[in-house]
């Protein structure tokens, strides 16, 4: 009972959140609201019992990523200009409104093989055995090392003044 | 009816929805990247909800969302690197005057 206030209140809250990012013509409030949004998504984790994820979630995505936009936002503000619609809204209205549809259709059509056992809890010790273990993700662990450092490597290039 | 896995595929699909709106529909580029981070933090709900309520001993669903946020974490840095790039010669974050590759 206490879950499913909790799933109800992180959805209505996550949903606003993320439709006052996409309707404010303000870039940083924008941003503030993702930041809000990332917090409700970290709270849908821990209802899904996926601990580490949330804190995960909390670190990587509210910490780092929202610092990172909003860096990104100071650094290259049209505050008179804000962000503004361009002239393919109502199509794309129609092609988002045509995706909820689909979506919903093929969630209530699908027979979901719906398992009754409880989850794992905590997470953690689980995942690290997935991740390294035998039989597991380990090649890659190294292949996202490789990427991500690929990644600041090409930012730095690209940021770099001649 | 209690909270289930339709709930949470229904929630993530809004979301998503949401961001591809936003994406295809702002004139400004840091707004298109703020609206690609609510679209991957859906399809991470997604992910998230199936290994909880379809098998929830595995967490393999778990392990995906990892993977999608170290990509996602340096999708936000080469996409930023790029816009300061452009915004450095062009002046301009408005991705209708960023049309070179059109002429």
């Amino acid at each position: 009972m206490a879950m499913d206030f909790a799933f109800w209140l992180l959805a209505i809250v996550s949903v606003a959140a993320a439709l006052a990012v996409v309707l404010l013509r303000d870039v940083f409030r924008a941003a503030l609201a993702l930041v809000l949004c990332f917090i409700m998504v970290a709270g849908l984790y821990v209802t899904l019992s996926a601990d580490f994820l949330a804190a995960v979630q909390i670190l990587v995505y509210v910490g780092a990523i929202s610092i990172l936009l909003i860096l990104g936002i100071m650094l290259t503000r049209d505050v008179q200009r804000g962000s503004p619609p361009n002239k393919l809204r109502f199509p794309a209205l129609l092609v988002a409104l045509l995706f909820i549809g689909t979506a919903i259709f093929a969630v209530f059509n699908t027979p979901w093989g719906i398992s009754a056992g409880a989850p794992v809890e905590p997470t953690t010790a689980t995942l690290a055995g997935k991740l390294f273990g035998e039989n597991g993700y380990i090649l890659t662990v190294e292949i996202a090392a490789v990427l991500l450092l690929a990644a600041i490597i090409g930012a730095i290039v690209l940021v770099r003044e001649k | 009816m209690s909270v289930g896995l339709e709930h949470y595929l229904v929630l993530s699909a809004i979301l998503f929805a949401i961001g591809l709106y936003g994406a295809l529909s702002k004139r400004n580029t840091i707004a298109i990247l703020l609206c690609i981070e609510i679209m991957l933090n859906a399809v991470n709900i997604a992910l998230v909800a199936f290994s909880r309520f379809v098998a929830p001993q595995m967490l393999t669903g778990q392990v995906f969302v990892i993977f999608i946020m170290a990509v996602a974490a340096a999708e936000a840095a080469v996409g930023l690197a790029i816009i300061m790039a452009i915004y450095r010669r062009k002046g301009t974050v408005d991705p209708t005057e960023i049309d070179s590759m059109k002429r």
